[in-house]
């Protein structure tokens, strides 16, 4: 029997419990207006990213230029595009695409765009997507609101619904039709659908993108007035900037990591990789097999024993980071399996290794010397080569670094193969058919960025790549690449050492930041500003 | 025709085939560099097929021959037309015109600060050698003449933007404030006193060194103990005779030292994200961007130039026994 006085206090009881949880659930309310100050270290020559195919030009066009299809922590979402379907022969893929949506001039949006910009930029221009698209015959549009992409061999709509959300923005028929498309002034002031309209491009100084009140989500969407990005190339700078209020938030690394560290300790700010684990990177080390020492497999397998990749994580990349698994992150969802052979850190084992392979040490204990070329690509990858050379010395390997800046390090590496290792990153790119397989595959020409610049040739790996790229079935399809990456850990052409997302850090006044995976080239239709 | 006109009709006559050979031996000498503007193009976009990589190569004319290329910039540079920047997709004139204004006004607010109170405080010092204003002055230059202008500029920034908050961190103006008339000058000037400190402060310490040492040497000469006997005394003296005269060497260093200042731009204005021509000149060099850094070392060159020549003239006038040939 309850008493008033249990009564009472069971009242007390579920208003205690409740308000809680009522205080989680009701959202702060929503302050509109207001201006984002996001910093950008390079200049942007190109604002189209239906032409380049680069985080840098995400980063800023996200807000003005939408994708098909983007990606969100629930998965692949329609943007543009509604829905999806393949045939059944995976030669023709099917997008509904959504009604009512204007272009910045106020023309509408319809599958003429699509496939426009799909014939005319995704496939002849768009680096990554030329390779993606290239049996790409046609795109018919039944009605303007349906697109149907036809290929010449099938074509796994998961590969394609991956790629969408980085290689599917479509741009404006009319204005870009018979004109010359990479001329085009719009590759400099894009006009899009997004909740941002391009406003000024001053360079070397920022670039200012306003509210779009025509936007189709609707006239309470965006929240905010104005997103304004800093070009800041000095990374200390850009430090002192965030630190006095003058920027929000820096991406991708855009901090030292010493000041990441040093400002996520400060309660303004939040840090952290949420909201970038779709950039994922792996720092490597990468062989030359032309070099006749490397091209034992012992030798690289004794190399990847003499990498203490723990430690590496652990000062380098102050912890934000692990061991890779071979080619494919574990951001690559059901295509990624960390059932592979692996190579603990063990000097001794290296050594004796080494030894096995003919290679022993001489009187001052160096068994044979590495010209190693680092990437330029910052921070992770001079340590890391860094780190590397004092690894490898433990060894009984000397290595020699030779530095050099971006242009250098492509001819060195890709053209020249003037290198016996190299490191730099492999950025994954949603879907290994998109940017990881051209590393491993044969029969690309001398010269090419980012494809086999180790000289590694095996039919075995060449026709699993070949059979994923037009695998239907999902399960088939992660099981060949499951067994890609075991061969590639076996075969050892060169060693993904880390996985590591970007790390970025946010004025925690930004409400709804990083809430994607992909956020900093996501649209932030929903973010708004606490001030 | 005045003697001073054809005395500048020689003078740009004389220049006209140093700088072809400038930018000749420019051209060449970047060509050594590994690597062109689609190999950075491709860096940065993070990768890139061969096809694509082949079809920029066409389109940048990239896939000519040096001597080819060469001959193409040179007639163009004939044209007054310094080409198509492949970073910024825009006219070369256009990039550099919207950047000199920035690096020139760092350039001659540093050159101007540094020059003015670097003279002022080594003729102050020599007029009170061996004091201990002179040894507090003479101190402060050593200081300012070894510490390197990236880590004034940092600590600048540091004191302050970020603790003071009295001046902004970087750029030439507000972004978004949309400032007009005065108050866009104002806001200029506000972001370029830090920039202009960091870079005059190293100079300032050249010349109150040089001026100290001058003054103390011009003064012990005969003309300056004459003008004392014939009565000149106090400023007539040190600012007739013998600033006049140990100005000399100072305007010598200035004028070879414009070259030298534009070189210092470079870090300034990537520290201070300043939109200049140092700054391009960075990124053209690390992009590749040829046509774009050719027009840089056109535009420094004949900075160069006119500078000399305007040395020259100043030296006529400071000094009547020069003549101008």
């Amino acid at each position: 029997m309850q008493t008033p006085l249990t009564r009472l206090l069971s009242a007390a009881g579920a208003l205690a419990l409740a308000l809680p949880a009522f205080a989680q659930e009701t959202p702060p309310e929503v302050k509109r207006g207001g201006t984002i100050f996001s910093h950008i270290i390079a200049e942007q020559g190109v604002l189209n990213p239906a032409l380049r195919a680069s985080t840098g030009v995400y980063q800023i066009t996200g807000k003005m230029i939408e994708p098909l299809i983007d990606k969100t922590y629930d998965g692949y979402v329609g943007v543009l595009a509604t829905e999806w379907s393949s045939s059944a022969d995976g030669k023709a893929i099917t997008f509904k695409l959504r009604d009512g949506v204007r272009w910045h001039d106020g023309e509408p949006f319809s599958c003429d765009d699509v496939a426009y910009s799909a014939m005319n930029l995704w496939k002849p221009l768009l680096n990554y997507s030329s390779t993606l698209q290239a049996n790409l015959e046609s795109v018919d549009c039944p009605d303007p609101l349906t697109a149907v992409f036809n290929y010449s061999h099938p074509m796994p709509l998961a590969l394609m619904v991956a790629a969408m959300p980085d290689l599917g923005h479509p741009v404006p028929k009319h204005l870009y039709e018979g004109t010359d498309i990479l001329k085009n002034p719009h590759n400099q002031a894009p006009i899009g659908t997004g909740p941002f309209k391009f406003q000024e491009y001053e360079r070397g100084q920022y670039i200012i993108a306003v509210r779009n009140d025509d936007y189709w989500r609707g006239k309470e969407y965006p929240y905010l007035d104005r997103v304004i990005w800093r070009i800041i190339p000095d990374k200390a700078a850009a430090a002192a900037a965030l630190e006095a209020g003058e920027l929000h938030e820096s991406p991708f690394n855009g901090l030292s990591m010493a000041d990441l560290e040093r400002l996520g300790n400060d309660p303004r700010f939040d840090m952290g990789t949420k909201g970038f684990e779709n950039n994922v990177a792996h720092e490597t080390v990468e062989f030359n097999l032309r070099n006749p020492i490397l091209a034992d497999v012992r030798v690289r397998q004794a190399i990847y024993h003499g990498l203490d990749t723990d430690f590496a994580i652990k000062t380098i990349m102050r912890g934000y980071a692990k061991p890779g698994r071979g080619p494919i992150p574990s951001a690559g969802g059901e295509n990624y399996t960390d059932d592979v052979p692996t190579y603990p850190y063990d000097p001794a084992k290296a050594r004796a290794m080494l030894d096995e392979a003919g290679y022993p040490a001489d009187a001052n204990g160096v068994r044979f010397k590495l010209r190693h070329r680092p990437a330029p690509w910052g921070e992770y990858t001079t340590l890391w080569s860094q780190y590397y050379a004092q690894a490898m010395k433990e060894i009984g390997i000397e290595v020699e670094l030779l530095t050099n800046d971006t242009p250098g390090f492509l001819n060195g590496v890709y053209r020249d193969h003037d290198f016996d290792t190299a490191n730099g990153w492999h950025q994954f790119r949603s879907d290994p058919a998109v940017s990881t397989t051209v590393w491993l595959r044969s029969g690309a020409p001398a010269g090419t960025a980012w494809s086999n610049q180790f000289g590694y040739e095996s039919a075995e790996m060449d026709s699993l790549i070949d059979a994923a790229a037009e695998e239907l079935d999902p399960a088939k399809r992660a099981d060949l690449y499951h067994q890609i990456q075991r061969l590639e850990m076996t075969d050892l052409p060169v060693i993904f050492a880390i996985e590591h997302p970007f790390i970025g850090i946010t004025s925690k006044k930004l409400i709804n930041h990083h809430n994607t995976p992909r956020w900093d080239s996501s649209s932030w239709y929903d973010l708004w500003i606490d001030e | 025709m005045p003697s001073i006109l054809v005395y500048l009709l020689r003078r740009i006559l004389q220049a006209v085939p140093v700088i072809l050979l400038i930018m000749v031996g420019s051209f060449l000498l970047i060509q050594l560099a590994p690597g062109d503007a689609v190999d950075a193009l491709v860096g940065d976009m993070g990768g890139a097929d061969a096809a694509f990589v082949e079809r920029m190569r066409q389109e940048y004319g990239l896939d000519q021959s040096v001597l080819v290329q060469l001959w193409r910039y040179l007639v163009k540079l004939a044209q007054f037309d310094f080409g198509w920047s492949y970073v910024y997709e825009q006219p070369v004139a256009t990039v550099l015109m919207s950047r000199l204004w920035v690096t020139m006004l760092l350039m001659v607010g540093a050159l101007s600060a540094a020059f003015v109170i670097g003279v002022a405080l080594g003729t102050l010092a020599a007029r009170r050698a061996y004091s201990l204003t002179d040894n507090v002055i003479s101190t402060l230059g050593l200081i300012f003449y070894a510490m390197p202008s990236f880590l004034l500029a940092l600590l600048m920034i540091l004191v302050f933007s970020v603790k003071l908050g009295w001046l902004p961190v970087s750029g030439i103006k507000d972004i978004g404030a949309f400032h007009t008339g005065w108050r866009l000058w104002v806001d200029i000037a506000r972001h370029l006193v830090m920039p202009v400190a960091a870079l005059s402060l190293i100079y300032m310490a050249f010349y109150m060194r040089l001026m100290r040492t001058s003054v103390l040497e011009v003064m012990d000469l005969d003309f300056v103990r004459t003008a004392k006997a014939k009565g000149a005394g106090g400023r007539r003296l040190m600012f007739h005779h013998v600033m006049r005269n140990a100005l000399m060497p100072v305007i010598t260093l200035l004028g070879l030292q414009i070259s030298t200042v534009l070189g210092g731009s470079v870090v300034i204005e990537t520290i201070f994200a300043l939109p200049g021509v140092g700054q391009l000149a960075y990124t053209s060099v690390i992009k590749r961007d040829l046509n774009t850094l050719m027009g840089i070392i056109f535009l420094a060159s004949i900075i160069v130039l006119v500078v000399n020549i305007v040395t020259d003239m100043i030296y006529a006038w400071l000094d009547p026994r020069i003549e101008l040939q």
